[in-house]
């Protein structure tokens, strides 16, 4: 289908784009931009005046909870809450049911994320069978059924001398391997260590632990030469950890949350589970240096951490209860909210989500690397149309996903959110349009 | 309508020349929290020094507990004597629907049996809702359910009433 | 964030679930105070019972056991005519998996009106008042770490008793207070009621620095930590500090930490001795201490079912 998107602020954070255009779609691709051939008869015309076209959102981190899960997410209303989300690519973590350590399971996810026609899907695979920590899967198989990285969710690894290896041989083949820095024993606990924890009488996990795990990563790091991305960093201390470690040259990437970068633990409040999280939300000075580093580069992306939680895993005592918050249609409003508390621009803030994130996928996306996350003429047309003005309030039954717990609803913050998309187009298809409400 | 003026001092007196035939070696003055137990304290004063003579607050046997909640104050019932076998004068300040008095006897129930419990009063202003009746009232007053009306002390140790009007 | 109103007040400011004593202001804890020295004279009468709350059920919801504080809720609820409903829940359809709010569903729906929880998670009757009927009352009776808020009320009577006077006292908290629900909840009433100064003495593995977050001093060294003292609180030890690393034994610690006659004679000549109970002879407290001239252990339960009578007559008479 030929689509027109007409009179919209056309932004490419890649190029530092920024003017009003026209934006032509053809079998699939871009074919033209800013300004477009005269002869093009568009079957659909998309009205984009007033808003910003920009590139689909890339989201380094949403669990769509298949296979296994299905009562608290199924694919369907998860790309669904993606595309509503204005996310065009994203990553999914490879802790489902069973755990996405055989190349049958990636093929079949990714087969039916293509049938729905939503977003882009990206699996992690898992970098050891079942997660168990001991035997490692088969890289080379997952990476040709799809996986464009390995990890292990959650599921911190003990063994340094297992990691060791699982790092050389990930390494062997340019794998990237993607780890939470948290130390297995020092991570239990179930809030941050510090006041707020010791106040409600809350098992803490200390700075410790991640920095801990900082440290083992990164002599590893230095003893393979792997390519490591470092998943949701919560701290201040962490923080430099990895601006010291890039400064000496280290091959490491890393992204933060959009829970991290916009709460701390007093918004635990009385006990609200809802603030269950992992990593756990920390003070108010580790938010403001993770603030900073998405801003100075030292974290080089942010992302949804979109983890859909049962009624019945939440509504339970806090530290039962099950860790996670619904993400996938907030990325694109808090990621504008970060960027206007820095007085950045449009582009520039939209980096953090769009370029940025495929500059860490790398090669992992093959020919898609060109023109994800960016708009190119002959490009693949991946493109979200919103309106960065739009206040809107998060109501919980209002969203797509079956995940209804989030911080960030109306009720509890009392605080509308910026920014609403208004379509969002997958491989030159729309995959979401907003309704027009009166 | 005139503001309805009674002479508490002058009833107190009557009050006294009424209890005074009734005290007994062993009878103890028992005053109802508060305006009872200005009066009862004032009667031993006056006619007798060595009685026994306590306070007594209907706090824990109302019966409107549920509607009205834990009353904030200290009116608790202090009875410094064996309440066993013993005669005892209650005495109030005013006597209305009879629901005090009976949450009183309750309440005095709960340290013993007494050997008789006679009611005196000031005022009866009638209206009563349970089966309760005073051995002795200085005066009777009948006055409109939304005027209530308090025996106060002032700082001389001067009996007044007050009449005021409530919702 | 929306600054939240406190769960355990309702629009008027009255009490209607008792949860913690942290955000109580002054006044709620002087009315506790006061009401359960009503009570506590109902206690010597020849009739121990008043019928404020006949025809009222109360449940006793102990998810994690305890006989004692039960057994004192029961006395306290059945001084003041309800009906008591001991659920052993351990044992009853939790256990066969059914989730804590199902539980509290099918208790309301055979008309409970007060619930009384003990639980091993911190934050859980939270969860209980926010989904039980609105017109049920909450009151815990210990929740993980975070909490006992009764106990709290009962120590700061027991002082309230002895030293009339809340404005000059030096309190020493003696033992594993980073794991102690009682120590939070001391803290925050001896802290509302403004007591001079609040101290937490023990080593750092129990005691760590960030308490002082808590607005106490912090001291490891015991004989520093109970000079001049006014009252102290000995905390029992248990046993599972030994096996997570905290402690190496029983008999070290009471070498550091116990409180034997000798140290209390650093301590104020009219210091009390408080704990809450059940105590560990030889291992926090000697024996002569426990049973002294100082020792006010044995009164604090007496004051125990005043308090705990004061709490469910004032909840039981707000409504939500």
């Amino acid at each position: 289908m030929k689509i027109l998107i007409k009179g919209g602020r056309l932004i490419d954070p890649a190029t530092g784009r920024d003017e009003v255009g026209d934006v032509a779609i053809a079998t699939g691709r871009i074919v033209g931009l800013g300004k477009v051939p005269a002869d093009f008869a568009a079957d659909r015309e998309i009205d984009a005046r007033g808003h910003v076209v920009a590139p689909g959102l890339v989201d380094l981190a949403a669990r769509l909870r298949e296979p296994g899960h299905e009562h608290e997410g199924m694919l369907e209303s998860e790309l669904s809450a993606a595309a509503a989300g204005g996310v065009t690519s994203l990553v999914c973590l490879p802790d489902t049911d069973p755990p996405l350590d055989e190349p049958g399971l990636v093929e079949m996810l990714k087969f039916r994320a293509r049938k729905l026609s939503r977003a882009r899907l990206f699996p992690l695979g898992a970098l050891t069978r079942g997660l168990a920590g001991s035997v490692l899967t088969e890289m080379v198989e997952l990476t040709e059924a799809g996986c464009v990285g390995f990890g292990q969710a959650e599921v911190p690894m003990a063994d340094t001398q297992l990691l060791l290896r699982a790092l050389q041989y990930a390494s062997t083949h340019g794998y990237t391997v993607w780890l939470r820095p948290q130390d297995a024993a020092l991570g239990k606990g179930v809030a941050a260590s510090g006041a707020v924890a010791t106040r409600l009488g809350l098992s803490g996990v200390p700075v410790a632990a991640e920095t801990i795990a900082l440290h083992t990563i990164f002599e590893l790091v230095r003893a393979t030469g792997a390519r490591v991305h470092l998943c949701r960093l919560s701290s201040a201390a962490g923080v430099e950890i990895v601006r010291r470690a890039k400064a000496d040259g280290l091959a490491i990437t890393a992204d933060v949350s959009i829970n991290s970068l916009h709460l701390t633990d007093v918004d635990i409040g009385y006990f609200n589970p809802a603030m269950r999280l992992t990593p756990p939300l920390r003070q108010g000075r580790d938010r403001d240096a993770l603030r900073a580093a998405l801003a100075d580069g030292t974290i080089d992306a942010l992302v949804s951490d979109h983890t859909p939680v049962d009624v019945d895993a939440k509504t339970l005592p806090f530290g039962e209860a099950e860790p996670g918050a619904t993400g996938l249609e907030l990325l694109l409003s808090l990621t504008l909210k970060w960027g206007q508390e820095r007085g950045l621009s449009l582009a520039n803030t939209l980096a953090r989500v769009t370029c940025d994130p495929v500059r860490v996928l790398g090669d992992a996306l093959g020919s898609l690397s060109s023109s994800a996350g960016r708009l190119v003429e002959g490009g693949v047309a991946d493109l979200c149309v919103l309106d960065p003005e739009a206040q809107w309030r998060v109501l919980p039954e209002a969203l797509k996903s079956q995940g209804k717990y989030t911080p960030f609803g109306y009720a509890d913050t009392g605080m509308a959110l910026p920014g609403q998309v208004q379509a969002t187009l997958v491989a030159g298809t729309v995959a979401y349009q907003r309704q027009a409400t009166g | 309508m005139n503001a309805l003026r009674i002479d508490a001092e002058a009833l107190y007196a009557e009050l006294r020349r009424a209890v005074q035939p009734h005290l007994k070696p062993d009878t103890a003055l028992v005053g109802i929290w508060s305006g009872g137990a200005w009066l009862a304290e004032r009667l031993k004063q006056d006619l007798c020094p060595d009685a026994p003579q306590g306070v007594v607050s209907s706090a824990l046997h109302r019966d409107d507990f549920s509607a009205r909640g834990m009353a904030a104050g200290s009116d608790a019932t202090r009875l410094p004597f064996s309440v066993d076998g013993r005669p005892i004068l209650l005495i109030d300040d005013v006597l209305y629907t009879g629901r005090t008095i009976r949450a009183v006897i309750n309440e005095l129930y709960d340290f013993g049996r007494p050997a008789s419990i006679h009611l005196f009063v000031l005022v009866d202003r009638g209206g009563r809702e349970l089966p309760i009746e005073p051995s002795f009232a200085a005066a009777k007053i009948a006055l409109p359910p939304e005027q209530r009306l308090s025996l106060m002390r002032n700082e001389a140790g001067r009996f007044e009433f007050t009449v005021q009007e409530q919702s | 964030m929306l600054s939240r109103r406190n769960p355990q007040l309702n629009s008027h400011g009255e009490l209607i679930h008792l949860l913690s004593v942290e955000g109580l202001p002054k006044a709620v804890l002087t009315q506790i105070l006061d009401t359960a020295g009503t009570f506590l004279s109902v206690n010597d009468r020849e009739v121990k019972k008043v019928p404020l709350l006949r025809g009222k059920s109360i449940f006793n919801l102990f998810f994690e056991n305890s006989t004692r504080t039960r057994t004192t809720f029961e006395i306290a609820a059945k001084r003041l005519s309800a009906d008591v409903i001991n659920l052993d829940i351990a044992r009853s359809s939790t256990a066969k998996g059914e989730s804590l709010l199902d539980t509290i569903a099918n208790l309301s729906a055979m008309h409970a009106d007060m619930f009384v929880v003990r639980h091993s998670e911190s934050g859980a009757p939270y969860l209980i008042a926010q989904h039980c009927a609105p017109h049920v009352h909450v009151i815990n009776a210990g929740d993980g770490r975070h909490a006992h808020p009764t106990q709290g009320l009962l120590d700061v009577y027991t002082i309230r008793h002895y030293k009339k006077d809340f404005a000059n006292l030096r309190v020493a908290i003696v033992g594993d207070i980073v794991h102690s629900r009682v120590a939070r909840s001391d803290i925050h009433a001896l802290s509302t009621l403004g007591v001079a100064e609040i101290r937490a003495v023990g080593p750092k593995t129990l005691v760590p620095n960030d308490l002082r977050e808590m607005g106490v001093h912090v001291f490891h060294d015991m004989k520093e930590g109970v000079r001049d003292c006014d009252v102290i609180i000995m905390l029992r030890l248990q046993n599972e500090r030994m096996s997570g690393g905290m402690l190496p034994s029983a008999s070290e610690y009471y070498k550091s930490y116990g409180l034997t006659e000798e140290k209390l004679a650093l301590a104020k000549s009219d210091c009390i001795v408080m704990h809450p109970g059940p105590i560990n002879r030889g291992v926090e407290i000697d024996s002569q201490v426990a049973d002294g001239r100082h020792s006010v252990i044995l009164p604090q339960v007496t004051f125990g079912i005043a308090v705990r009578m004061a709490v469910m007559s004032i909840i039981a008479g707000n409504e939500a």
